[in-house]
């Protein structure tokens, strides 16, 4: 399985954010994307994850036979928000997502696994508003492991979590890349991942140029 | 995802705004004064049309009535038809198109309304009444006020384009509900005497000006069209320039 | 697409019961039309199909915003957007029809009630319950669409209010004259009822594309 951007371009409104970004990732390996505050790193996993379209530019997952696959469906997306439901309970919120994003072949850590995987077993009954902002954060992790999906795009992944939790959610990408993963990942903190490719987004925004494409 | 490539062609060039600006710029001075030349001819000719023998002096107020009645259809027309511009190929111009028919449109359907009671009130002896060419008008008119509403609740008119889109073709089902309402029901308000498969039954001597009015109407519009466009690209530019301004101001700092 | 349905309803049911609140508005609105025209029981029983309408429309417009923002706000929606096109409408679909049993069947079912109040006859109370069957599903599936353009706007409930009254128009138009039919006796109750039934088919296809048009472009 290999994931290709090619030449990829972003702006917000009227500025260009980031041009001609290229990389490649095979199974096993991370990319993570450094750079300023606003230097377009959210922008540019919203791009991949296919919420926002690129100016110019694509990028395609292909399968091991080479055939392409739909990006949307192979890729788990986890953003700013932790898109769980107060008003669920944690086992619920995480049932409701196993269901609704499984893969085909139905791969993925049981409910009760995947909260002991973030460490927090005994959570399960609670309601999600319950949970401290470190806790909740952990529990969108853990929907990743519910159901299986090849490629992660993490958007500041490890924000509100402690320097512990730091280290159990790099555990946690590293066996994903050591089943053959690949993740994506957007962020200031070190990782604490080893042998992970990087990408930096300058943060020097080219003001869209002043051709007729733009209203300047 | 995929590549987004521009259309090709000349209307790619028409759409470019900066060619738009030039080319509008050469046309709307003629434009302009082919409307105020074909209205002087419409008002005129409607003034000496004879009167209708039923509706005495009262006629006249359909010169004013019929025409705008009809714009308010078209204008939205344009709009839809802009607003697949917009979803399809995603180009700015054609928010910008449907966008600045917004008021031109709200204005057209309140002329047509206002005409339409001051000609009921000798004729059906009332105002207002609820039938259903009048009720769909009404509404023609709330979804025209309502879309204006929307492009102000949106601060970056870029975010407003497609879902205004999407809204102005939802509303698009009105304007055939509008037409065929008074063949559709049986309502107080006449039912089509110019636009039918049959020919016009309505008499030359009140047809021909009616006509030269339709025309002269038209006319107005694309002027004010052009120029309500003219002035919203000079908007964007300014908030674009504006926006520019404020990013090299603080490009160090943090923008979340 | 079952797992969706079942969050929603939990959802509705549990964070402040959105549900009870739009049979409460819908109770307060007809209760308050006999103090506006006065307690006359023959002129009430006259209109009150009409108004019982009305209180419904309005009703059902009232909880219309959140459907999509809730999801916004908590990031769900940017998981649902991840999905190929014919999977998204029906995704939109799904939440409409979840939003119509939380808050549109209840309004159906208090109707009986509030007929009762209005001294509304059995025939009449039925048939208004019968064509509030058919007609609120229409307004869930045709909100759906004001409320995928309002769902970036911070208060957008007025906005969604003020761009889905014109297009249910149709809907309150056939409702009420459906349910007049049905007691009046020259006019067949059939014709505008199958007409009613026809646009709720029809918003049902049209409502949930043009939202997942609006969803994909609002996305940001």
């Amino acid at each position: 399985m290999q994931a290709t951007a090619t030449k990829l371009k972003g702006r917000r409104g009227d500025s260009v954010l980031f041009e001609d970004v290229s990389f490649t990732l095979t199974r096993g390996e991370a990319l993570v994307v450094t750079g300023p505050n606003g230097a377009g790193k959210s922008t540019l996993l919203r791009v991949l994850a296919g919420l926002l379209a690129a100016d110019s530019g694509r990028f395609t997952l292909a399968g091991d036979d080479g055939a392409e696959l739909p990006v949307a469906e192979f890729t788990h997306y986890l953003g700013h928000r932790n898109a769980m439901k107060r008003e669920l309970r944690v086992s619920e919120n995480l049932a409701f997502w196993q269901r609704f994003q499984a893969p085909e072949s139905g791969r993925g850590l049981s409910i009760d696994a995947a909260i002991d995987a973030v460490e927090l077993g005994g959570v399960a009954h609670l309601p999600f508003g319950y949970l401290s902002a470190g806790q909740q954060r952990r529990i969108a992790l853990a929907r990743l492991l519910v159901a299986h999906r090849p490629l992660w795009l993490l958007d500041e992944p490890t924000a509100a979590l402690d320097k512990r939790s730091d280290q159990l959610f790099a555990d946690l990408v590293r066996a994903h890349l050591a089943e053959g993963g690949m993740a994506i990942a957007a962020t200031h903190q070190p990782l604490g991942l080893d042998a992970v490719r990087s990408l930096e987004l300058s943060g020097r925004h080219r003001a869209a140029s002043a051709s007729a494409e733009s209203w300047s | 995802m995929s590549d987004t490539t521009a259309p090709q062609g000349w209307f790619t060039s028409l759409a470019n705004p900066t060619r738009f600006l030039a080319l509008s710029g050469r046309v709307l001075p003629y434009l302009a004064a082919a409307s105020a030349v074909t209205l002087l001819i419409g008002l005129y000719m409607s003034f000496a049309a004879p009167e209708d023998y039923q509706q005495g002096i009262t006629v006249r107020i359909m010169f004013i009535h019929v025409p705008s009645a009809w714009l308010a259809m078209m204008c939205y027309s344009v709009m839809a038809v802009a607003s697949i511009g917009t979803l399809v190929w995603r180009h700015p111009l054609a928010d910008v198109a449907a966008k600045s028919a917004l008021p031109i449109g709200a204005a057209f359907t309140f002329l047509s309304l206002l005409t339409g009671s001051l000609w009921g009130r000798p004729m059906w002896g009332t105002w207002w009444v609820w039938d259903a060419r009048l009720t769909s008008v009404f509404v023609l008119f709330l979804m025209y006020l309502g879309l204006m509403a929307l492009h102000k609740a949106m601060d970056d008119p870029a975010r407003a384009a497609r879902p205004a889109a999407v809204l102005t073709l939802v509303g698009f089902i009105n304007i055939p509900i509008i037409k065929f309402s008074v063949e559709w029901w049986n309502t107080l308000h006449q039912p089509a005497s110019v636009m039918r498969l049959d020919g016009p039954t309505i008499h030359p001597t009140l047809l021909y000006p009616l006509l030269v009015m339709a025309i002269a109407f038209t006319l107005i519009f694309f002027t004010l069209h052009f120029m309500a466009m003219r002035n919203e690209i000079l908007r964007r530019r300014v908030s674009a320039m504006r926006r520019q301004a404020a990013q090299s101001i603080g490009s160090s700092e943090a923008r979340p | 697409m079952m797992a969706l349905l079942k969050r929603d309803l939990a959802i509705a049911t549990r964070s402040g019961g959105a549900a009870m609140l739009g049979v409460l508005f819908f109770l307060a609105v007809v209760a308050v039309i006999p103090f506006g025209i006065g307690p006359d029981l023959n002129l009430l029983a006259r209109i009150g199909p009409a108004i019982l309408w009305i209180g419904a429309l309005l009703a059902s417009l009232l909880g219309l915003d959140r459907l999509f923002q809730a999801d916004r706000e908590d990031g769900s929606l940017d998981l649902l957007l991840m999905q190929d096109w014919l999977a998204l409408v029906a995704t939109v679909f799904v939440k409409c029809l979840a939003h119509w049993l939380a808050t549109g069947l209840p309004l159906v079912l208090a109707a009986p009630l509030l007929g009762l109040l209005m001294n509304m006859s059995a025939l009449s109370t039925g048939a208004v319950m019968l064509t509030l069957l058919a007609g609120t599903p229409a307004i869930s599936f045709i909100g759906a669409v004001g409320a995928a353009i309002a769902v970036a706007l911070p208060r957008g409930g007025l906005l969604v209010s003020i761009l889905i009254l014109p297009l249910a128009i149709p809907v309150l138009i056939f409702g009420v004259s459906a349910s007049y039919a049905a007691v009046t006796d020259p006019d067949p109750f059939w014709p505008p009822f199958m007409i009613l039934s026809a646009i709720a088919l029809f918003f049902a296809a049209l409502g949930p594309v043009a939202a997942a048009a609006a969803l994909k472009g609002a996305s940001d």
